[in-house]
């Protein structure tokens, strides 16, 4: 039985007078992709954004690697940031920077690399998401939205991390960008031996890269499977999310 | 707080007391938010500098900036200038211009004219970028990335406009006096060497300091504010406006306040 990588025991989140993670209990095992999916507006992004030490609970504990993170500080985080990537759902890569720098950023930032060792891991990484050396003087701003995500993914991946957290990889891309970044993120975590959690709403792409499912709704995780269990569901809520998707691509088969 | 204010209805006073109560509440927890981001950069400031980026601001904080700072205290010279000489002119004033200009200048003018010119021009750009750095996740990205916003974004920020407002201050008020040499010459009509004998005569280094040592708080004022609105700015482009509005506001009048009670302490002084 594979260990467990990352785990949410009991956690609550509230933003004024709105529970948005409401004692959550969430286990994601080492070399799988979990999905957590659910609908706008109900957690996903939060429950994400714990796992990485981005946001503190108000209760409950947070495990990465069996060390409880969610009373460290900024610093005393900054370990665990490097082990968990985190990819953000519109890239937020740094905009006075070009590519280049943004991939190299926690190279310079965390590594005593030489510059030639940089340039060497920028070139590897960009080239693991299917970009060529062409694009490393660019700035932001004149790539496309799948082009930045990519970037994106370049510079979570720089570091090696052991765990991926995407969220919503795939909003805004057009269907063959998208699928293009779905590729990518089962091929990395097979590749790169990595974990990943992908926090989407968007049913094809969860179908497509999921080992697991989680669905979230009104702040509690109400199902937890594979792909499979998922379709077999009686939850409503996760039966009325699959049926708007009649005729997304197959399943990724279980590992 | 328009929200707030609305629930009260239109007719309500402004100083009511639950009005009052949550004003405070806000100026409160701006101060502690101000004072703990403060706290993070003396414990960032311990570590490690971005030498780079600090250079980087000084320019783009500083040195773009004195074309403006010149330009203010240009103009106030020369209206200095015109008004002591109309004022006084009657009881020989205008052997005073000189004196009246730099003095004015140097204690008062210079520094805060300064001071509030660059929490226009910087503070706001500090915050609009930092606010949309914010918005667009970006900061989240440097935190995410095992980077400290602090050390990356505020520190450089802070240390440029803190080292750069005296310079610009020492320029703007030189540039102030030319001001007034002008109006000296051309319409006051008392002579260039007389102005200027009058101008280095008057001014001491007491007077100088007196208002150069008020620039580098004012500078860290207008950085601090910048960087902990923008921080915290959220909601997209409105969010990102409303930050920048607030931030300049709320530094012009801590320059003004900061300005009094500095006043205060070097005039108590032995060397005020």
């Amino acid at each position: 039985m594979r260990d467990v990588v990352v785990e949410l025991r009991g956690v609550s989140k509230a933003f004024g007078d709105k529970v948005v993670l409401d004692a959550v209990d969430l286990s994601v095992q080492r070399g799988e992709v979990l999905v957590i999916l659910g609908g706008s507006g109900s957690g996903k992004s939060v429950s994400l954004r714990h796992m990485n030490g981005l946001t503190h609970p108000d209760s409950g504990d947070v495990f990465v690697d069996g060390a409880e993170i969610s009373r460290l500080g900024e610093e005393e985080l900054v370990p665990v940031r490097k082990k968990v990537g985190m990819l953000f759902q519109m890239g937020a890569l740094f905009d006075s920077m070009s590519v280049f720098e943004n991939v190299a950023f926690a190279l310079w930032e965390h590594t005593k690399m030489t510059d030639g060792e940089v340039a060497a891991r920028v070139t590897e990484v960009l080239g693991f998401v299917n970009l060529g050396p062409e694009v490393q003087p660019l700035l932001p701003s004149s790539l496309s939205g799948g082009m930045k995500k990519r970037v994106s993914l370049a510079r979570t991946i720089a570091l090696k991390p052991d765990v991926l957290l995407y969220d919503e990889p795939t909003t805004g891309l057009d269907p063959v960008t998208a699928m293009t970044i779905n590729r990518l993120i089962v091929d990395l975590n097979s590749r790169l031996a990595t974990t990943s959690v992908v926090v989407t709403h968007d049913i094809a792409s969860a179908l497509f890269v999921a080992d697991r499912i989680a669905f979230l709704e009104k702040g509690r995780f109400v199902f937890a499977g594979t792909p499979g269990e998922a379709r077999r569901s009686e939850v409503a809520a996760l039966r009325a999310f699959l049926a708007a998707e009649e005729s997304g691509p197959e399943e990724k088969s279980a590992p | 707080m328009s929200e707030t204010f609305a629930a009260e209805g239109p007719s309500a006073p402004f100083w009511t007391l639950p009005r009052l109560r949550r004003w405070f509440r806000k100026v409160l927890s701006h101060l502690g938010g101000l004072g703990l981001l403060a706290w993070d950069l003396v414990r960032e400031g311990r570590r490690r500098w971005e030498g780079g980026e600090i250079l980087r601001q000084m320019d783009a904080l500083g040195v773009q900036s004195i074309a403006i700072a010149n330009l203010t205290c240009l103009f106030t010279g020369m209206v200095l200038a015109l008004q002591t000489a109309h004022s006084l002119g009657q009881f020989g004033g205008k052997l005073f211009v000189g004196r009246a200009v730099i003095l004015s200048l140097a204690r008062e003018l210079g520094p805060v004219l300064t001071a509030l010119m660059l929490a226009a021009r910087c503070g706001a750009g500090i915050t609009a970028e930092l606010g949309t750095m914010a918005v667009t996740e970006q900061v989240d990205a440097l935190r995410a990335l095992g980077a400290s916003p602090v050390r990356k974004l505020v520190l450089p920020r802070v240390v440029a406009m803190t080292v750069m407002l005296p310079v610009l201050t020492l320029i703007a008020i030189f540039h102030g006096m030319l001001g007034g040499l002008l109006m000296a010459v051309f319409e006051i009509k008392i002579g260039a060497s007389f102005y200027l004998s009058t101008t280095l005569q008057s001014l001491g280094f007491n007077d100088l300091m007196h208002g150069l040592c008020k620039t580098p708080v004012f500078g860290l004022e207008i950085a601090l504010i910048g960087c902990y609105n923008g921080l915290g700015a959220s909601g997209g482009a409105d969010g990102v406006g409303r930050a920048t509005t607030i931030a300049v506001v709320i530094a012009s009048i801590a320059i003004l306040v900061t300005d009094f009670f500095l006043t205060k302490l070097f005039i108590a002084l032995p060397f005020g």
